[in-house]
């Protein structure tokens, strides 16, 4: 069974600091992650190759730097990695992102699944997994937190506010994964060593052959007018004295509220 | 740590790398429960062992990773810093497999080593017994030839992995008028008839180990089980002891160092008389000493290593340096931090008192440190014989 992960570089948020006379995020020596929730996207394509055996590709678009979350990836466990990266892609919103990933994703031969994190961490849109999905035709669940093979469908626990739902759908598919799916394995010494020096191929313009009018901040239909940090309006109320006093005294404003 | 160029390699700092992020990911969160319950970290194991971190010290040809003695003994002290208990686990495998990759024949390292390196099966090392501690000669276990097999008899006490493990190298006397030239190693697998497993010990500290008896009633052992030579058990287990020693001391600097940590994280936020009590130069000096200590105990550590690596002929004396040296500073080192932490540095709630519980032992196992300055001495003795 083939199976494609995408994956997207964000950064660390846990190492995020917040420039405070701007109110913008300090980007600059942030280290960088792979997306949480695109792990637990890798993790499911592992264990199915566990279970069925196969091959797990995992895709990155973004800049040469996005390279590094590839081979974390392939330390993993992933067989391979795809870098999806060009000048002429840049400034492209989840639209023109998703109708690039679908054109080096056709270039892969006999996919069966395609598993994307539900949402990255940075924008927060969930759309490219659903967009993705749109462009190569296929069927697609998303917030998936189990999938079993059956026959010519996948069997797919979707995960719904007041409980879970299953679906059958076919091959080839595409789902969007939970957090509540797994725990993203260690990676292996072996292969971390091999990552290092892995071959990671580079799909630009040339390679992916795209409509000029789809990529790239031109090609991105979504226009951003203004980023701004919302004003924080919250009563602030700090308690202090005696922590039993303190937790009596938070209780009953609790109370007051109708929290408790 | 710190500034201090070691001269680590790239790899070996892959391998650091990865201890450290498992060590914060899997084992910080458990490591308590595991002391409090007396756990064995099987799923701990498992999982390094998908990780190919149980065939580290294994040669590449035996399925191993092949690292030099630099590597796995920074995989120790790495995996030390975050709970001895969990890497006296993983490191007493390397311990039950030392006399075969030392004096194994090739088939044996074949047939034992590569399961060895999967992970698939786990392995301890049989020497101590109730009459025989620190008088390792004095083992009283014996294996008497019977055609093409030895039957062996006897108890071996304090056996770390004990009743885990599935590969013990158990030391036992063939021939008891020749004293330690008598004992002899043999390779004896879980399920032998006549192997047993006695009590399960309840201890001070590294509480997540598996400590046992190893029970033998005429278990009849194959004669290709017999690692080299009638009569070369003794010298395997000490050349066994001058590789394995530098490993204990390993659990020593990262054990030290973990404490280091704590106490410092510890001493910047806690506030008495309205200032962290770190601005205190009484306590400052105190953390020096600590810090001073851990590198010290490391540098020594590390020169019995690359001495192994060198291929230096006798690193006895080293290794028995290092042993101590750095078991006395983990004693020391995490008394320390529970004194740094205070009253809460008793509390089970913080870390630091398991540390100091667990370090008791790095004095003890392995040749006790008053026999560790013996070889030290006795080594002195003999350099100085022509002088």
């Amino acid at each position: 069974m083939n199976i494609v992960v995408c994956i997207k570089q964000v950064p660390d948020s846990d190492k995020v600091t917040i420039d405070r006379e701007t109110n913008r995020l300090n980007r600059a020596g942030v280290p960088s992650i792979i997306n949480p929730f695109d792990e637990n996207a890798l993790e499911m394509a592992l264990q199915l190759k566990d279970k069925h055996g196969g091959k797990v590709t995992v895709i990155s678009m973004g800049p040469p730097q996005a390279e590094q979350a590839l081979r974390t990836a392939l330390s993993h466990g992933a067989d391979e990695a795809i870098l999806v990266s060009d000048r002429k892609f840049g400034g492209a919103d989840t639209w023109a992102t998703s109708y690039t990933i679908s054109l080096a994703i056709k270039k892969l031969e006999d996919v069966d699944l395609i598993l994307f994190g539900k949402q990255a961490i940075d924008g927060d849109t969930a759309q490219v997994g659903p967009g993705v999905a749109h462009f190569l035709d296929i069927p697609m669940l998303t917030y998936a937190q189990g999938v079993e093979v059956t026959g010519e469908t996948f069997k797919v626990n979707k995960v719904t506010e007041d409980g879970y739902e299953i679906w059958d759908i076919d091959k080839p598919a595409a789902l969007t994964v939970v957090k509540e799916a797994n725990e993203l394995r260690m990676p292996s010494l072996k292969k971390k060593m091999a990552a290092k020096k892995a071959e990671i191929p580079c799909w630009g313009y040339d390679e992916l052959n795209p409509i000029d009018e789809n990529i790239g901040l031109s090609g991105s239909p979504t226009k951003v007018s203004k980023i701004f940090a919302p004003p924080v309006k919250l009563n602030k109320e700090i308690l202090s004295g005696e922590p039993s006093d303190m937790i009596a005294e938070l209780i009953k404003k609790l109370k007051e509220q109708h929290v408790l | 740590m710190g500034n201090i160029n070691w001269g680590i390699t790239e790899e070996q700092q892959e391998i650091v790398d990865l201890i450290d992020d498992f060590g914060k990911e899997r084992i910080v969160p458990v490591r308590a429960e595991l002391d409090e319950k007396g756990i064995f970290p099987a799923d701990i194991l498992k999982e390094l062992a998908q990780m190919d971190l149980m065939g580290l010290y294994i040669p590449e040809e035996y399925g191993g990773f092949g690292a030099d003695h630099m590597g796995f003994t920074l995989a120790i002290e790495t995996m030390s810093k975050y709970c001895i208990g969990v890497s006296v686990s993983f490191a007493a495998n390397a311990l039950g497999a030392d006399p075969i990759l030392i004096g194994g024949s090739d088939e044996q390292k074949k047939k034992f080593l590569s399961p060895l390196a999967s992970g698939e099966k786990w392995a301890a090392f049989g020497l101590t017994e109730a009459n025989a501690g620190s008088d390792a000669g004095g083992i009283q276990t014996t294996a008497v030839k019977k055609g093409d097999k030895y039957v062996l008899n006897g108890t071996k006490q304090w056996i770390t992995n004990g009743g885990e493990a599935d590969i013990y190298t158990v030391f036992a006397v063939t021939n008891k008028a020749k004293g330690s030239r008598g004992v002899s190693c043999f390779i004896v697998e879980k399920d032998t008839p006549g192997f047993s497993f006695g009590k399960k010990e309840d201890k001070l500290g590294i509480r997540a180990s598996c400590t046992r008896e190893l029970v033998f009633e005429d278990c009849e052992v194959p004669a290709e089980n017999m690692i080299g030579r009638e009569g070369m058990g003794f010298l395997l287990a000490m050349k066994t002891f001058d590789v394995s020693r530098p490993g204990i001391a390993a659990q020593g600097v990262g054990l030290a160092q973990g404490a280091l940590d704590e106490a410092v994280k510890y001493a910047k936020v806690r506030k008495q008389f309205g200032k962290p009590i770190i601005a205190n130069q009484g306590l400052l000096w105190m953390l020096a000493e600590m810090s001073t200590k851990v590198e010290t105990a490391r540098a020594i550590t590390y020169a019995a290593c690359r001495s192994l690596d060198a291929g230096v002929k006798n690193i006895s004396k080293v290794s028995a340096m290092c042993k101590y040296y750095a078991g006395d500073v983990a004693m020391s080192v995490t008394t320390d931090a529970v004194q740094v932490f205070g009253g809460y540095g008793f509390m089970k709630e913080y870390p630091v008192e398991k540390m100091m519980r667990d370090a008791k032992i790095l004095q003890i196992y392995e040749g006790t440190n008053q026999i560790q300055r013996d070889i030290v001495g006795n080594s002195l003795v003999k350099e100085y014989a022509s002088v």
